[in-house]
């Protein structure tokens, strides 16, 4: 495991520890970045459309242009994240060049490769992808990703996805914890994941990385519950420049992050907001319009 | 005596987890502080690395900026890594933004660079003859330090570990080493019975 034994490795893991407990917030214009750190936000994350947009409009859903990113990195101090499309390495080349501080090789783009994900070793700047079970952010993991985060099901507004993929992830870490060593072998065929990483999250309960979560998050009982099943940090897309009260949502999400454990906190952060993003039954959902489906 | 010197973190967010980790290798007694009143009875407090911007925007909500304040006039240590050496400088550069003032340093925030910049480096230190493994993040970068502020240990000529009295400030993250030298100094400048 030399690929992650080295000081850029540590640094790329290091930055997901510093926005543990924390929320990274979707936007797609500088202004809503600024509004989005003035909430308390502990990163931004660049992007041309948000999910729900995406979901609407159609269209190919691209890495955002460079000169908003960079009017983005321009207008705030914390640490900018930018998309791109599974497997378009030269898209993350270009956001490496422009120096954005993490990638998300995302299923809410248009996929750019139905079999590769990008070898994101390869890379100086870190990744995080998502995943839906252990064996997706195992996999994730070996081609380089320091950060994972559920996929959940991105511009429903419906928690009822980031919840399955958490608990599917923490449940079969949970497993593997109580397994010989001759059934992780067996382990890792099933989960389609290396042994050596299955070996890892056996020994240790947890992954090897920082695990998150994204897709679904609406409101600060949504972000505090996701917290509750075992993310260690909350991303919001659509949610928050949704609704109809952004910066007071996430600034209400953000309270609700920090103190997930205290009810009486995420009462008063529920209180007094606007309405929350209409959102989408994902059982009225065809399986063609599913955003989680894409990567593997 | 034993509750006086039980050490606080700030967990609004961040690498707090690693603080702790950090603190049981040297069995030292800790809790999580995410409000004013969770203060009580400790002797020393340690803000973690994360997001300066969103520990400030929480601290104030919760009246902890100005707890922390009371906390240092009573005699309590503080250990700030990263964001917390942001929070307890005097003087913030890039942007300028308020922060608790109980060192005398001014300090620029993400000095190095962004992400790309973050590196591992060896370096010197008063604290022990062996270099220190230095982890920097998005690092600030402490521009100057006042008058009887001691430079435990230093970077490509910039202070990094810097300390007067018992205020201690790293630029770096001890805490996601194995090397528990800094932590086991800061445990030297708690109050003793807590008393000054």
């Amino acid at each position: 495991m030399d690929l992650m034994n080295n000081n850029l490795w540590r640094v790329k893991v290091g930055l997901a520890e510093m926005l543990k407990g924390g929320v990274i917030m979707d936007v797609t214009n500088a202004e809503q970045a600024r509004i989005a750190e003035e909430a308390g936000a502990c990163s931004v994350m660049a992007l041309e459309r948000v999910p729900s947009d995406i979901r609407k409009e159609g269209g190919v859903a691209r890495m955002a242009a460079p000169r908003v990113i960079r009017e983005i990195m321009d207008t705030v101090s914390i640490p900018v994240m930018a998309k791109v499309r599974i497997g378009h390495f030269t898209e993350a080349q270009v956001l490496e060049a422009l120096e954005v501080d993490y990638i998300d090789e995302s299923e809410v783009l248009t996929p750019a490769d139905e079999e590769h994900h990008v070898w994101k070793h390869g890379f100086k700047v870190p990744f995080v992808c998502g995943a839906r079970n252990l064996g997706e952010a195992l996999r994730r993991i070996a081609e380089g990703a320091a950060m994972i985060r559920t996929k959940g099901e991105a511009g429903s507004g419906n928690i009822v996805e980031a919840v399955r993929h958490m608990r599917a992830i923490v449940g079969q870490m949970k497993k593997l914890t109580t397994l010989g060593e001759e059934e992780l072998v067996h382990e890792a065929k099933e989960l389609g994941a290396p042994f050596e990483l299955v070996e890892w999250v056996a020994k240790h309960g947890k992954l090897p990385v920082p695990n998150f979560s994204a897709g679904g998050v609406a409101t600060p009982a949504d972000a505090a519950l996701v917290m509750h099943l075992g993310a260690e940090a909350v991303f919001v897309g659509s949610g928050i420049f949704k609704s109809s009260d952004p910066a007071q949502r996430a600034r209400a999400i953000v309270r609700a992050t920090t103190h997930y454990r205290d009810p009486k906190i995420v009462l008063e952060a529920s209180e007094e907001l606007g309405d929350a993003m209409k959102g989408l039954d994902v059982r009225q959902l065809e399986e063609k319009d599913l955003l989680q489906t894409r990567g593997w | 005596m034993a509750s006086e010197r039980k050490i606080g973190i700030l967990a609004i967010q961040g690498d707090y987890e690693a603080h702790a980790k950090a603190l049981d290798r040297l069995g030292a007694a800790h809790t999580y502080v995410r409000r004013a009143e969770d203060l009580a009875g400790l002797g020393g407090i340690i803000l973690p690395g994360g997001e300066s911007t969103t520990h400030l925007k929480v601290m104030k909500e919760e009246g902890l900026f100005d707890a922390l304040k009371q906390f240092s006039a009573n005699g309590g240590a503080f250990f700030g890594t990263c964001a917390g050496a942001i929070l307890l400088a005097r003087e913030v550069h890039n942007p300028p933004q308020a922060s608790l003032g109980l060192l005398d340093i001014s300090i620029l925030r993400n000095g190095y660079g962004r992400q790309l910049a973050s590196d591992v480096h060896l370096g010197p230190t008063k604290l022990h003859k062996e270099p220190l493994e230095m982890v920097f993040i998005r690092a600030p970068i402490i521009e100057s330090v006042g008058e009887g502020i001691e430079v435990l240990a230093e970077d490509a000529s910039h202070p990094v570990l810097v300390q007067k009295d018992r205020v201690l400030a790293a630029t770096f993250h001890p805490e996601l080493t194995n090397d528990a030298t800094v932590h086991k100094h800061f445990l030297s400048l708690l109050p003793r019975n807590g008393k000054s």
